[in-house]
């Protein structure tokens, strides 16, 4: 016999219930208490938000985020939500300027875990100088999402007159990586699976529009492309690169920055960095004998950078891209296929 | 990285080189036994480098590869019952099943839960999968789901053995009615006797997998080595532990002196580890097994004992799976793992087969030679 229960939240609930969700007063009260206060968003509550926008040329990005879990070393499913957008749109060569907010809330949530999200949302948003400027809640029955997913899309302008693409990648070209790969797959999984590595990756999760915007004003057209290296690593982005341009992109292994404690978990799960998501870590192509101005601009943003030349932009080889490794042997890297498993031994 | 900077060397791995290039008067056939080193060889270019005197063969020690399609479609089969979970290591998940057209032909047909595919296509349809980094996890998910039943997928060779013997004892300790184990565990040494007592068997060498012998001690080839005349090097799988290991191999067969050396001695010693041996005596015992690709290896699986006989998935559960299939597989990774041919030389790869649409095991598996063919090897390869 299906029993029934009331809809309606107790008073001081500390979990997300449907009510939240469905219109009315409990709704407004839930996004007044717990979410556009969190987020020190005024109470207007119109359908849109209206933007003044310095210039015509736009770009725009979305990204969902479904990570778990939602605290990881390093950062939450709230930083992220900003440093993935902001970075989509600082790569394109964008000012990121303001994003939306869309929340999937999991009924029975903990309230005061949505708190602490969105208060770390709103201080990564502060940091990008992003305005929150439109959002949206819904509430789903337990099991119909994990605990709490967001989509943000953001708007940016674009600071230069001509396009950052792939299609600019020329033979000759030096790559340059902004810093140690891998850190927010490998802080991910560990975390998702308690492994209990002693030290812990930690989360790269970050935003680069400084970054970005520092290459743009110091490399000008000798800056071709850059591309934050997420889902798939910098494989994925090399491949992208190489598929578009026609080339190949050859790199050497004993250049690219790695932590000691992203290459150990590697090793011991039978990962290879170079498939391993990253949160805050870029890809940048600039044309030939620039590189070392590239690493000067980030080093005046940070001094303490890990960014690094690993390798260049060659003409069309038997792969599209290949990896120096041990004494000179070139190796094609293949192209990630899905997630990553560990192996057995 | 202390344990892999000063393994991969590229000064020492190009003196290592040489000395090989100048010490072998014949091109001679080195069997890798296992997927670590395999991919290894491939990863860091030694196969190439190495070509002119030096045939690597790579052999059968991957542990997915070897799985049969029977206790994959069994386990897939287990997973989609209600309240069961399977607990797997995460490479068994996209290990291909019978192929379609073996389940289509099957006569009598196969029961609907039997489908084309791998784990990760049962876990779409709804099947229960859940991937663990050790045996001991899948107790403790065992603990913390009463009312499920966990099934723990336990595969491998020597090296996983323990581990899963562990999980089986600590299930025994707490008591646990809702444990079991889908036991495919392989052993080494049985199917390296196949291969030599092949008539048409070209081996010169073994380079023997360090893990194994880190468990069973690198003893258990004494008898290997003098009934073949055929040296079995033990090594990690660093490259410089194979490039040493592919040195010491050539250097005995180019002075005739057929012996067990050990090259991985910062983990082997001749006697390895007695605790998990006597834990994996314990658990397990030796039975015949059918090896995908190999048939049925005399010795060549483990099985529960007795003590055990609850914790058995295939009797816990009977045994349904009594597939009445003649095996024609398309893929020939019997052929690839008992080095008959090379990866590429199949008229599958790259084609018909590649990492997204696998034929069979070896193209899917973290250690299957064809998956490091198509991942390492030069584009050139693949067509």
């Amino acid at each position: 016999m299906k029993t029934w229960h009331c809809p309606v939240p107790p008073p001081f609930s500390e979990k997300v219930v449907l009510a939240h969700g469905e219109g009315g007063k409990a709704m407004r009260r839930f996004i007044r208490e717990h979410i556009s206060s969190k987020l020190a968003l005024g109470s207007a509550m119109d359908d849109s938000a209206i933007l003044n926008l310095p210039q015509k040329q736009l770009a725009m990005t979305t990204d969902s985020f479904v990570v778990s879990p939602l605290f990881f070393p390093g950062g939450n499913i709230g930083s992220l939500a900003v440093h993935g957008t902001v970075n989509d749109l600082a790569v394109a060569g964008a000012q990121p300027i303001a994003i939306s907010l869309a929340l999937i809330l999991e009924e029975g949530l903990e309230i005061s875990l949505l708190e602490n999200v969105l208060e770390s949302l709103r201080n990564a948003a502060e940091a990008c100088n992003v305005t929150i400027c439109t959002g949206d809640t819904k509430v789903v029955q337990r099991g119909a999402v994990d605990k709490l997913f967001i989509n943000t899309t953001g708007v940016g302008c674009l600071q230069t007159k001509f396009a950052l693409s792939s299609a600019n990648v020329r033979a000759g070209d030096e790559l340059i990586v902004s810093g140690p790969i891998g850190q927010h797959g490998m802080a991910v999984l560990c975390a998702r699976e308690d492994l209990k590595l002693v030290p812990t990756p930690i989360s790269d999760s970050a935003p680069l529009h400084q970054e970005c915007s520092a290459l743009l004003l110091g490399l000008g057209a000798n800056l071709r492309c850059m591309r934050d290296a997420t889902r798939g690593g910098i494989s994925a982005v090399l491949h992208e690169w190489a598929m578009d341009a026609q080339l190949s992109m050859q790199i050497d292994e004993s250049r690219i920055p790695v932590s000691a404690e992203v290459r150990g978990a590697c090793e011991l799960l039978g990962l290879d960095p170079l498939y391993v998501a990253n949160e805050g870590t870029m890809l940048i192509a600039v044309a030939r004998d620039h590189s070392v101005r590239a690493l000067e601009v980030l080093r005046q943003l940070n001094p303490a950078t890990k960014a690094a030349i690993i390798g260049q932009v060659v003409p069309a080889l038997s792969a599209p891209v290949v990896i120096r490794r041990l004494h000179g042997a070139l190796i094609p890297v293949d192209e990630p296929q899905g997630a990553p498993l560990p192996r057995i031994c | 990285m202390k344990y892999l900077d000063e393994f991969r060397d590229p000064q020492l791995a190009r003196r290592l080189i040489d000395d090989i290039q100048e010490r072998a008067t014949r091109r001679w056939k080195i069997m890798d036994v296992c997927g670590g080193q395999t991919h290894s060889l491939l990863k860091y270019g030694i196969e190439s480098t190495l070509e002119n005197c030096v045939e690597l063969i790579h052999g059968p020690g991957c542990p997915v590869c070897v799985t049969a399609p029977e206790t994959i479609e069994y386990a897939k089969h287990l997973a989609l019952l209600p309240n069961v979970i399977i607990a797997t290591f995460g490479d068994m998940l996209r290990v291909p099943g019978f192929s379609a057209s073996e389940v289509s032909q099957a006569n009598p047909p196969l029961t609907s839960s039997v489908c084309p595919g791998s784990l990760a296509d049962a876990r779409t349809r709804g099947g229960q999968i859940q991937i663990v980094y050790s045996p001991l996890d899948a107790v403790e998910l065992a603990t913390q789901n009463p009312k499920k039943q966990i099934v723990f997928l336990a595969v491998g060779f020597e090296t996983t053995v323990p581990a899963t013997a562990l999980a089986a004892l600590q299930a025994e300790q707490l008591r646990l009615r809702n444990f079991s184990l889908l036991v495919a565990h392989v052993c080494v040494l049985p199917v390296m006797q196949v291969l030599v007592g092949d008539p048409n068997c070209e081996l010169n060498a073994f380079l023997a997998a360090g893990h194994v012998c880190a468990v069973s001690g690198h003893d258990i080839y004494r008898a290997l080595v003098s009934e073949s005349g055929l040296p079995v090097i033990v090594t990690g799988f660093e490259p410089l532990d194979l490039l040493a290991g592919i040195r010491c191999a050539v250097e005995l067969l180019e002075s005739n002196n057929p012996q067990v050396v050990n090259c991985y001695s910062r983990s082997v010693s001749s006697q390895g580890n007695r605790f998990a041996q006597d834990v994996m005596a314990t658990v397990y015992k030796q039975v015949d097994r059918k090896w995908r690709g190999f048939g049925t290896i005399r010795g060549g699986g483990l099985a529960l004992r007795e003590r055990f006989a609850e914790m058995d998935a295939e009797k816990r559960f009977g045994t349904i799976l009594q597939i009445p299939i003649v095996h024609q597989e398309t893929c020939r990774s019997g052929d690839v793992m008992a080095g008959r041919i090379k990866p590429h030389e199949c008229e599958h790869f790259g084609r018909g087969c590649t990492p997204d649409q696998p034929l069979g095991a070896p193209m899917v598996s973290n250690e299957g030679a064809c998956s490091a063919y198509y991942r390492y090897a030069p584009q050139t390869k693949r067509n």
